[in-house]
């Protein structure tokens, strides 16, 4: 039962793909793609969802999957026409499709009003005459009458289905013998077979029937050759023979008729009650039911029906099992086929596959193996360079090349883990579509890069924050189909979604064609809620900006999509916890962009390995923008507690790291130490001031909230090549602390007032 | 003699199922994902039978079954297709291409393999 439950999660992980699929083919039909194999691809992804469900019994996803591929299989044959507007149903039903997907899965539940709704609009859309919702009632209703009059249900039967009924007559003739029947022992049959090369040419073999047959009881078969030509004038390819079987069972007759299920219409058969039955029942089959059998009469073999009947049993006779080898086209040895029990030898099960799937914990433990790894590469390197070994030796070489060594594993591990961002963005075109509906925009979503792979920690934490940035594309960046027709736009504006690696890191880009950001507007909801001074010189960058401040919406009233009590300051400081960044570009009239980069792992980080008060600290260096040794007259006063250093033609804040997070109460003097120049998520950028530099190291990343507790200030923990722990700062934090404490009526700190 | 199964199916949920109930029958299985990869794995593994989907890209089940019925190395072996109840029109397509038997879906162990044996010598 474990298997079924892994596959059933390989079945859902297939139905999202197959959702995604059939998203993007049905979105491919809007946008005009007419072509079979489009169609095709749509019909197989909700017939491959519907059968998977099937076999887990999930019954309302069969059901409505139901529905929504015969509409699509009429789609396909032609006979419903693939427009524009019934893509645009299609997509509202693939949505359906996907909340049945994930009501089956235990996730939320189906609008069954809804559900039943696009049902009915899809049978519509199926069959526009049919009377809705009668029409299979009605079917039922007369399906009834069938069972008690078989005879004139027959033909309506044959019409439709050539499958199942062809024999009825059969049932005709055994029922003539029922009187019969009580005369004779009642588990005896008469079982005739006289294969056609059809019967052959689909791999089909008389020898297996008999096989198949003993089954039910021991059998007697009797081969009648005498159709049987010279073999020079032998027709490999062709039936020749009747076999006539003997069988005691007491199984009924449709246990006998099953035998012959995959090769009904591929050979004559009679079935009779009885052992000499067979010539009676076979005269009543020719005389009641000539149709189905002349109708496939055999070129090659013009024997008369009836003869071989009636010539009694000259060939010769087999016990069931060794059956004689017939001189069938497929010239198979015979094989003890003695009714065999069902199962073969167990063995390991086979090739064949070109993946492999594993269990993600194993690979998060190899991931977690080979980041001890490095920490013990760089304490051995670290332990080596202690000892005084010349870096031309041949022990320090080998470390360089364990150390190459190493870095490959982790690189190789890494892309193990890494996927492509597409399991998060496929789910966005059905966002685009709810957030534009609700709010009365017209939006078409275009996505690029969906194959850009990165860690699989990253996958899980983008899904929030892209929502969020399309959300607000739709809803405050693009207009409203009246305005974009009055700005001379396209009534439908174009959100765009984008991924790609940029410099060790994956950059997410969404943007719209909207109106862009009016500043003066945000300027001002800046001022009223307090958030800036009025008379604050800000560039374009600058305001834009803003609206990441915490508390900032520009929305006049909350609106249902927007105004989920979260605004992009929510968003940046979840992209921040990450170690990313998010900023925005706008242009009037033309739109927004909004730009998110994040590492592409959350595993390892590359550090400044840094000392502080005696202690060992790593500053992410994708925040810091230089290190430098601040001249005297280049650091100033500023108001009671603080100060600011002079960077080229700027002033930035200057921040003893130390001391805010409370490893010592006085700073020493910046000129005394190192000055990192940091740069926040925001833009803003400070000055940290540290004891010393170590230099440049890539670490693994410790969470410290899993083993500790979280710290203000501190990102994560890890272990540096001499094995001792060190913490990794927050750069964002440690600003923002700093900025509350310098608001803050505090002691003065004399050393940063006195400092020139 | 462990009895090889080839099974050509574009949904993987579909593959495993086939997989995990044919192996705990005691056959060897391997798998192809549409019609075209059937026919090369067909001659990598010269499977005892096969089973296969009919909607699939590529190369569909009646194109794959034809393409087994005219190659005088495979056509000799038994076909089962995976059809459904609602579906008699593609049953017969099947049939007409040379499909030896069908395993109505959604299927189970037991029908699975009593279908087998009814087809593989």
């Amino acid at each position: 039962m474990d298997e079924l439950e892994a596959i059933k999660v390989t079945f859902f992980q297939e139905c999202e793909e197959l959702l995604a699929d059939l998203e993007g083919g049905l979105l491919a039909m809007q946008e005009g793609a007419g072509d079979l194999e489009t169609v095709n691809a749509v019909f197989r992804a909700v017939h491959s969802i519907k059968g998977g469900a099937g076999a887990f019994g999930l019954e309302p996803l069969v059901r409505f999957a139901h529905v929504f591929e015969t509409l699509l299989d009429a789609v396909r044959s032609g006979s419903v026409p693939n427009t524009v507007e019934l893509a645009a149903v299609l997509l509202r039903a693939s949505d359906i499709l996907a909340d049945h997907v994930s009501a089956a899965r235990g996730l939320g539940d189906v609008d069954m009003g809804a559900s039943a709704a696009m049902a009915a609009e899809l049978e519509a859309w199926t069959d526009p005459n049919a009377a809705p919702a009668h029409a299979p009632a009605a079917v039922v209703e007369e399906a009834a009458p069938v069972a008690a009059a078989p005879v004139a249900a027959d033909e309506d039967a044959m019409d439709d289905d050539d499958l199942g009924f062809v024999f009825v007559p059969q049932t005709i003739s055994v029922e003539a013998q029922a009187a019969d029947a009580e005369l004779i022992p009642s588990n005896v049959w008469t079982v005739s077979i006289r294969p056609k090369s059809d019967l052959y040419r689909k791999a089909n073999e008389t020898a297996l029937l008999l096989r198949e047959l003993s089954r039910l009881g021991p059998i007697k078969a009797t081969l009648d050759d005498s159709a049987l030509p010279a073999l020079k004038d032998l027709d490999p390819e062709a039936a020749f023979v009747t076999w006539s079987v003997r069988l005691e069972t007491d199984e009924d007759e449709s246990a006998i008729r099953e035998v012959f299920e995959f090769v009904d219409g591929d050979c004559d058969l009679e079935i009779a009650r009885g052992e000499g039955g067979v010539q009676a029942a076979m005269a009543a089959l020719l005389s009641v039911a000539e149709a189905p059998v002349a109708e496939v009469a055999e070129a090659a073999a013009p024997t008369p029906a009836p003869e071989p009947i009636e010539i009694p049993a000259p060939a010769p006779v087999a016990e069931a099992a060794p059956v004689a080898p017939a001189p069938a086209p497929v010239a198979e040895a015979a094989k003890p086929a003695a009714a065999s029990p069902k199962a073969t030898p167990v063995e390991v099960p086979g090739p064949g596959q070109s993946v492999i799937r594993v269990d993600p914990e194993r690979i998060d433990r190899l991931i977690d193996l080979v980041g001890e790894l490095v920490i013990n590469q760089a304490m051995l390197a670290q332990r080596v360079g202690e000892y005084g070994i010349a870096p031309s030796s041949n022990l320090a070489m080998g470390l360089d090349e364990l150390e190459q060594l190493t870095r490959e594993i982790q690189d190789s591990v890494m892309a193990i883990r890494a996927q492509p961002v597409k399991s998060v963005f496929q789910r966005m075109p059905r966002l685009v579509r709810e957030v534009a509906n609700m709010t009365g925009k017209q939006a078409r979503l275009v996505m690029d890069g969906e194959n850009t792979e990165v860690d699989k920690t990253v996958i899980e934490r983008l899904s929030d924050p892209i929502t969020h940035m399309l959300r607000n594309a739709i809803d405050h960046g693009l207009e409203s189909p009246e305005e974009r027709k009055a700005a001379g736009k396209n009534p439908e504006g174009v959100v765009r979604l984008a991924a790609l690696h940029r410099s060790g890191r994956i950059v997410i880009e969404v943007s719209d064609d909207g109106k862009g950001i009016n500043r003066e507007r945000v300027f001002s909801i800046a001022v009223k809620k307090g958030l800036i001074s009025p008379d604050l010189q800000l560039t374009d960058e600058e305001i834009d900006n803003l609206i990441f401040l915490p508390g900032f919406s520009t929305a006049d009233k909350i609106s249902d999509v927007s105004g989920r009590g979260v605004g992009m300051d929510v968003v940046k400081r979840s992209v921040q916890a990450l170690g990313g960044r998010i900023s925005i570009a706008s242009r009037p009239g033309q739109g927004s962009t909004f730009t998110l980069s994040l590492p592409l792992t959350l595993a390892v980080l590359d550090g400044m390995v840094v000392d502080v008060a005696g202690e060992t600290l790593v500053v992410p260096l994708a925040a810091i923008v230089e290190s430098l040794r601040p001249k005297p007259e280049e650091v100033r006063p500023l108001g009671p507690v603080g100060s600011v250093l002079a960077v080229r033609d700027s002033f930035v804040p200057l921040i003893d790291v130390g001391l805010t997070l409370g490893y010592r109460d006085e700073s020493p003097h910046p000129t005394d130490g190192v000055v990192l120049l940091v740069e926040g998520e925001d833009g803003s950028r400070a000055a940290l001031v540290a004891d010393a530099i170590h230099g440049q190291r890539q670490v693994v990343i410790k969470s410290l909230e899993q083993n500790y507790q979280q710290v203000e200030g501190v990102a994560a923990a890890t272990i540096l090549g001499d094995g001792r722990v060190a913490l990794i700062l927050d750069v964002d934090a440690t600003i923002a602390m700093r900025r509350r404490e310098g608001g803050a009526p505090r002691p003065p700190e004399p050393t940063l007032i006195a400092a020139e | 003699m462990t009895r090889t199964i080839l099974t050509v199916d574009d949904s993987r949920t579909m593959r495993d199922m086939l997989r995990m109930a044919l192996a705990g029958a005691g056959f060897n299985v391997v798998e192809a994902v549409d019609g075209e990869h059937g026919l090369e794995v067909l001659s990598a593994h010269r499977p005892d039978v096969i089973i296969t989907d009919i909607n699939m890209p590529k190369l569909d089940g009646f194109g794959f079954i034809e393409a087994v019925r005219v190659d005088d190395d495979y056509r000799a072996i038994p076909i089962l297709v995976l059809t459904t109840e609602s579906d008699p029109a593609k049953k017969q397509r099947a049939r007409e291409a040379g499909a030896t038997g069908w395993i109505v879906k959604p299927f189970n162990p037991e029908k699975l393999v009593d279908a087998i044996r009814r087809v593989a010598a």
